[in-house]
């Protein structure tokens, strides 16, 4: 029954950190007042780069960097396109979610195809790198210890980098001023804030943090390369969900991703809770599994009519956020 | 602008969750409606009637698919590869003579266009791998009588031009069971799991699942087949989780799957257990972990049924017919057993796929294997036994026949003993 439980619990963290990375990522970028909608291929391209030369490298930093620098252009081009040819935002970045998954597959069936062929992960240095780490005395507490404290790097990494940035907002002069871009860029930029610079500057991290989430789905898969089913299968979409539930915090966003994280597990795991207590979750294997499917995005569509309809004054949506700034337009 | 982006996301999240609730998770993603080179050959020759077309001597195969034909892995990558061995092995050139429409999905309208499609290229023959496609075919086969169609994992056909064709894919799990059960042997662990796409709503599975966990029983009688149905053909992520609970949580030592990743196998790699995988070798994919998987050899019946339709078309539905043929023609069989298995375990194999090539024996009679002795001195004895469901129903008496043919293509819907659902 512990097992049960700890599973579950465990399994909410290690198949949805990906959430994490997409959504302060995505916070970073509209925080800057630009609306990216290309998470999804940013993370596809950073995912299945990082992989590829992470694996020829043989090491996790390697591959990290080079996840952050692959998606940091697509940041590029996206910062391009939107902050000095004023390109429409929403369109810029459903392109690039077609354009990232596209290149995936494309990427994805060339090295399949030739004859160095697709790199297993399974026994490789990389592997070895992104096994489990587990942090002495704490990973011994039951249930606890297997959910928080015996994970691999890269989720540590996550709530790191969750919490630095939810202290760069809130803690730094320059995150002030890149939260005033997002709020009123024409008052920042009377202010002498180079809102150029810190656009192009935010939304490459931002991308550059997707990236890496994209190549935790890569690694957290097994690295293997199907032509059926991206590794990032929508991740990324639901990232952008979960910023508005968020409410544009870092440190929200960790909650979102264990809520969200709760219904995906539910999805492939109510069958162990419902043997595991037959009385009280007995009932949970009579709904038919397509529901189970559907449910993650049926609650974040709820989630989007909520945070939709209320008027929240309390919203911390950045003001600006969504329309070019043109200096000359004011 | 928050309403916009609402309003976007909203629509995204309702197509996924509508695409979630019909269970149609084998849409590819990204790629359009990629035809091959069929279009760029004949583009604008689409109004061509097929009757004008063909001359003798100038045979052309035509194929469907439902993903890729660049796939590496997978279902549509095993009857690509079927397709074209068996077209190199009949003479013919896939380079020039295979015309392919690929990753059409399994609906009506998009699958009589691509018909169409080839039949203005003229194609003799026209296969479709999936199952959906049937009844698209069933009504283009009136309408083109001069082609052959021929659908795979159907059950529809017609006597003049039109067949299914499938095989006996559960001998080859019997097989891997074989193995398996060696395996549970060998670590004192009686608790067996399986990853599978779906349960006793089909019957290809079903017999499957049952085949397998005769499979085992007949090492090991005391074996436990421990079934996660993920009600989709392929979700990676959920054949990821849905291997780890079987681990975890049931404990299984051994990993079987009908699914269509490798990544049962690749969680039993990671956790040191072991797998049976299914449509490819998976040994590169969990080399530590991996058995042998039960395979097809599509190219068996595109041989087959090639050489058919090149000699005489007409007679096509009484010299091929509804082909549904197993180890005994070589369409399906283990594919090569990997370092992992147990020394006896070869051996094993080998006598249960005499009995079943021979004729002799089948895997769902009143007649079970039962083996024993060591390696190198492995013996099968033959026990009358009834074939008895989960739920202790009699379906075959001790010592009676094979159930038949339909029964395991179609209506067997019961587990047998030794094998429980745990979702």
């Amino acid at each position: 029954m512990v097992d049960v439980i700890t599973l579950f619990l465990f399994s909410i963290i290690v198949y949805n950190i990906p959430l994490l990375y997409g959504t302060a990522g995505e916070i970073m970028i509209e925080k800057s007042g630009s609306l990216n909608l290309g998470v999804e291929g940013t993370m596809a391209i950073g995912a299945v780069a990082g992989y590829l030369l992470g694996m020829r490298s043989g090491s996790l930093l390697v591959a990290c960097l080079v996840s952050f620098v692959a998606s940091g252009l697509v940041g590029l081009l996206f910062s391009f396109l939107t902050v000095t040819l004023q390109a429409n935002q929403n369109v810029t970045g459903l392109t690039i979610t077609t354009f990232g998954v596209a290149f995936y597959y494309f990427i994805g069936n060339a090295v399949s195809n030739s004859e160095s062929k697709w790199p297993a992960l399974g026994g490789s240095a990389l592997d070895k790198q992104f096994a489990a780490i587990e942090i002495p005395l704490l990973s011994k507490i039951p249930v606890i210890g297997k959910t928080f404290f015996s994970h691999n790097v890269l989720i540590y990494l996550g709530f790191a980098i969750a919490i630095l940035m939810w202290l760069y907002f809130k803690k730094t002069v320059p995150g002030l001023k890149l939260r005033a871009i997002g709020e009123n860029p024409g008052a920042a930029d009377s202010l002498g804030v180079n809102i150029t610079l810190y656009k192009y500057v935010h939304i490459i991290i931002g991308s550059g943090i997707m990236g890496i989430g994209g190549l935790y789905m890569a690694l957290n898969m097994g690295g293997t390369f199907e032509g059926s089913n991206c590794w990032i299968n929508g991740y990324g979409w639901i990232s952008i969900a979960l910023v508005i539930f968020a409410n544009w915090s870092p440190a929200k966003a960790i909650l979102g991703t264990f809520i969200f994280g709760f219904f995906n597990t539910l999805r492939v795991q109510n069958a162990p809770l419902a043997t595991a207590f037959p009385n009280t979750l007995g009932w949970l294997t009579k709904i038919p599994a397509q529901f189970f499917s559907a449910l993650p995005f049926i609650i974040t569509l709820i989630v989007l009519i909520l945070s939709s309809v209320s008027k929240n004054s309390n919203s911390n949506e950045p003001s600006a956020i969504g329309r070019n700034y043109y200096r000359e337009d004011r | 602008m928050k309403k916009l982006v609402s309003l976007v996301l909203t629509m995204a999240f309702a197509v996924t969750a509508c695409f979630s609730l019909s269970g149609c998770n084998k849409q590819p993603a990204a790629s359009s409606d990629a035809t091959s080179k069929a279009e760029e050959t004949t583009a604008g020759s689409k109004e061509t009637d097929a009757e004008s077309k063909p001359a003798a001597g100038n045979f052309k195969v035509g194929a469907i698919y439902i993903n890729s034909q660049n796939d590496t892995s997978g279902y549509t990558f095993a009857h690509h590869k079927g397709i074209t061995d068996a077209m190199k092995e009949v003479g013919l050139d896939p380079a020039k003579d295979l015309y392919i429409v690929d990753n059409v999905p399994e609906d009506d309208e998009k699958v009589k266009q691509a018909i169409d499609q080839l039949a203005g290229d003229g194609c003799n023959i026209i296969f479709g791998i999936s199952f959906g496609y049937i009844n698209a075919m069933n009504e283009k086969a009136t309408e083109y009588p001069d082609i052959i169609f021929s659908h795979a994992t159907g059950y529809m056909s017609n006597d003049k031009n039109f067949n299914n064709y499938f095989g006996r894919i559960y001998q080859a799990r019997y097989l891997a069971g074989i193995a398996a059960g060696y395996k549970s042997l060998a670590l004192k662990n009686d608790n067996i799991g399986y990853v599978s796409a779906w349960g006793t709503e089909y019957a290809e599975t079903c017999s499957g699942i049952n085949g397998f966990a005769l499979g085992a029983r007949s090492v090991n009688p005391n074996a436990k087949i421990h079934v996660y149905e993920i009600s989709t053909w392929g979700d990676q992520e959920k054949e990821r989780q849905a291997a780890q609970v079987l681990i975890d949580t049931y404990k299984c030592c051994v990993i079987g799957q009908h699914c269509d990743s490798a990544q049962p196998q690749i969680v039993a790699n990671e956790k040191g257990v072991f797998g049976c995988g299914y449509n490819s070798d998976m040994t590169n994919e969990a080399p530590k972990a991996h058995l042998t998987a039960a395979i097809w050899n599509w190219s068996a019946y595109y041989a087959t049924a090639m050489k058919a339709a090149m000699t005489d078309k007409a007679s096509f539905m009484t010299s091929v017919g509804n082909y549904y043929q197993g180890l005994n023609a070589g369409l399906v069989d283990v594919s090569p057993l990997s370092g992992n298995c147990e020394p006896e375990t070869a051996e094993a194999i080998k006598i249960a796929r005499d009995l079943m090539t021979s004729g002799k024996w089948d895997v769902f009679s009143g007649v079970k294997l039962s083996f024993s002795g060591a390696a190198g001195s492995v013996t099968a004895e033959q026990k009358s036994d009834a074939l008895k469901t989960n739920k202790g129903e009699e379906k075959v008496a001790a010592g009676g026949a094979s159930v038949g043919d339909d029964v395991i293509q179609g209506s067997m819907n019961y587990y047998v003993e030794g094998v429980t659902q745990v979702n």
